[in-house]
C-alpha cells in the first residue's frame, strides 16, 4: 500500500532530554504554532550518546536538535527563527519590527551567557564562587524585570521569543533557592507573576517538568558527577 | 541623511568591523565613532549600559549592540545585498556557522594566542574546530558566490589570525591543512568592498604586538 502524503503534513522531529530548558523552547514554540511533531528523549545524553544525535549533531551533540523532513537544524534560539521561517501563518514568536526582533536576540543570547556561566556554580561551587553566581543571576533577573516593565508578556500583549526562551528556566528556580538558600520571588516579584502568567498557557504547562524533579535530578547528577 | 545611522567602533576590534562591512556592502550612509576602549564615551555607556562594548548601532536613536544582532537587523532594514539566504534552512545553517566561529572557534583562538600555558591545547583544539568550517566550504564564500553573514563574522579567521601568526608565531591556518579557508581568507581579504574596510596587516600586526606586548608585561 502506498504512502499518502497529506498537504501541509510534514515531518517533524526533535531530539530533546527532560531536563534540557533549550529543548522546552522548541516544545512549547512547537505547541504554540500547532505543529506536529515527535519527541525523541535522548536517554543517554551523558553517558553514551545516540547514533541519530551524533548524525544529526556532530559539531555540538548537543540536544535539542529538531529535524525536518530529514534536514537537522541545531541551537535552540536557531531553531526558534527557523520554526518562525517555515511556520508563520498562525502565529509568530518574534515581532514584525525588526528592531524589537533585534531586541529579543539580544537579551535571549545576554540570558543564555549569564545562564552558562551562573547556572552551574549555583548547584555546583560552594562558597564565595556560589554566593557571586547567585547575585549575578539575581542582577541579571532583575535586569530582565526591566526589560518586562508593565507588559503582560515580554513580547509585549504577545507570548512571544523571549517569553518562550526564558520560561523554561523557571522550573530549575526551586533548584536554585534551595541550593543558594533565597527566594526568587522576593528579589523580583513581577517575574515571577509572568512566570504564573505563562503557566497558564497550555504550551508551557504541558511541557515544563516538576520543578521538584528537575530538584531531585540535580541531586543525583551532582552523586553522578561526584561532587558534594 | 548620515545621522539617522551611528557606528560606535574600535580600530582593531574584528566585532566592531564586521559592521563597517556589511555597511558598505550594502552602500549605507553612516556617521562613524571611533571608542577609545580604555577610556569609553559617556556616549557609549549610554546606548550599551549592560555590556559597555563595541560595536553599537544606532538607527533613528534606537541602540542595537552585539555584532551578530546588528548583522542580522542591517539584513532585515536593508534590504540589497542579502547576506543572509532567503531559504530557512539555508538560514539557520549559516547562523548556525556564524555562531560556531564565535561560540567556538573564537575563545580558542583567544587562548591559543594570548596564553602560554593553555596554548597547545588550544591549537590542537583550533585544527579541529577549523576541519569543520574547511568541510562547510565549496564556493568562493560561505554565502556562495557573494560575501555572506558567515564571511563577515569570518573576518577574524580571515585577517585576524594570520595577523596573529605573526605576532605570536604560531601558525595554524596553512595551505597543507587547510587548502579551502586558505583560498577563502584570500579572497575575502581582497574583496574590493571589505579591503577598502580593513586595517592594513603591517598596521594590524603592530597593534596586536602591543597587546601581547602589554598583557604579558
Amino acid at each position: 500500500m502506498s504512502k499518502t502524503i497529506v498537504l501541509g503534513e510534514e515531518e517533524v522531529v526533535i531530539i530533546g532530554f527532560w531536563t534540557s530548558p533549550y529543548a522546552m523552547r522548541v516544545q512549547i514554540a512547537l505547541e504554540e504554532k500547532g505543529v506536529p511533531y515527535q519527541y525523541v528523549e535522548e536517554e543517554n545524553l551523558f553517558h553514551n550518546k545516540s547514533p541519530l544525535l551524533l548524525q544529526m549533531n556532530p559539531v555540538h551533540k548537543k540536544v535539542p536538535v529538531l529535524i525536518h523532513n530529514g534536514n537537522p537544524v541545531c541551537e535552540s534560539l536557531i531553531i526558534l527563527q527557523y520554526l518562525d521561517d517555515v511556520w508563520n501563518q498562525k502565529y509568530t514568536l518574534f515581532s514584525h519590527d525588526s528592531y524589537e526582533r533585534a531586541k529579543a536576540r539580544f537579551w535571549v543570547n545576554f540570558f543564555d551567557n549569564k545562564i552558562a556561566d551562573c547556572g552551574r556554580r549555583m548547584w555546583a561551587s560552594k562558597g564565595q564562587d556560589q554566593e557571586a553566581a547567585k547575585e549575578e543571576f539575581i542582577e541579571s533577573l532583575k535586569l530582565l524585570e526591566g526589560e518586562l516593565g508593565e507588559s503582560p508578556y515580554f513580547g509585549g500583549e504577545k507570548f512571544g521569543v523571549l517569553d518562550v526562551a526564558l520560561i523554561p528556566f523557571s522550573c530549575r528556580f526551586y533548584t536554585y533557592e534551595m541550593f543558594c538558600k533565597f527566594k526568587i520571588e522576593k528579589e523580583c516579584p513581577k517575574l515571577m507573576e509572568w512566570v504564573k502568567r505563562c503557566n497558564h498557557r497550555e504550551s508551557v504547562s504541558k511541557i515544563l517538568p516538576d520543578p521538584y524533579k528537575i530538584y531531585s535530578f540535580v541531586l543525583h547528577f551532582k552523586k553522578m558527577l561526584g561532587i558534594d | 541623511m548620515a545621522e539617522e545611522v551611528k557606528l560606535f567602533g574600535a580600530w582593531g576590534s574584528a566585532f566592531s568591523l564586521r559592521v563597517d562591512i556589511a555597511l558598505k556592502l550594502k552602500g549605507i550612509n553612516y556617521e562613524y565613532h571611533e571608542e577609545d576602549l580604555f577610556n569609553k564615551s559617556s556616549l557609549l555607556i549610554k546606548y550599551n549600559p549592560i555590556h559597555k562594548k563595541v560595536p553599537v548601532l544606532v538607527h533613528h536613536d534606537k541602540p542595537l549592540a552585539e555584532s551578530q544582532v546588528i548583522l542580522e537587523y542591517i539584513d532585515e532594514t536593508w534590504e540589497n545585498y542579502p547576506i543572509l539566504p532567503k531559504d530557512p534552512y539555508e538560514r539557520a545553517k549559516a547562523r548556525f556557522w556564524a555562531r560556531f566561529i564565535d561560540d567556538k572557534c573564537f575563545p580558542a583562538i583567544w587562548k591559543a594566542y594570548w596564553s602560554k600555558d593553555e596554548r597547545e591545547k588550544a591549537v590542537e583544539e583550533l585544527i579541529e574546530l577549523l576541519k569543520f568550517l574547511e568541510n562547510e566550504l565549496d564556493d568562493n564564500f560561505f554565502g556562495g558566490e557573494t560575501v555572506g553573514l558567515v564571511d563577515i563574522v569570518g573576518n577574524i579567521i580571515a585577517h585576524w589570525l594570520p595577523a596573529l601568526h605573526e605576532v605570536a608565531g604560531v601558525e595554524i591556518l596553512t595551505e597543507e591543512k587547510f587548502p579551502k579557508l586558505c583560498r577563502w581568507s584570500h579572497e575575502f581579504v581582497n574583496h574590493s568592498v571589505v579591503k577598502e574596510v580593513l586595517p592594513s596587516r603591517e598596521k594590524l600586526i603592530a597593534f596586536l604586538r602591543d597587546r601581547l606586548e602589554s598583557r604579558s608585561s
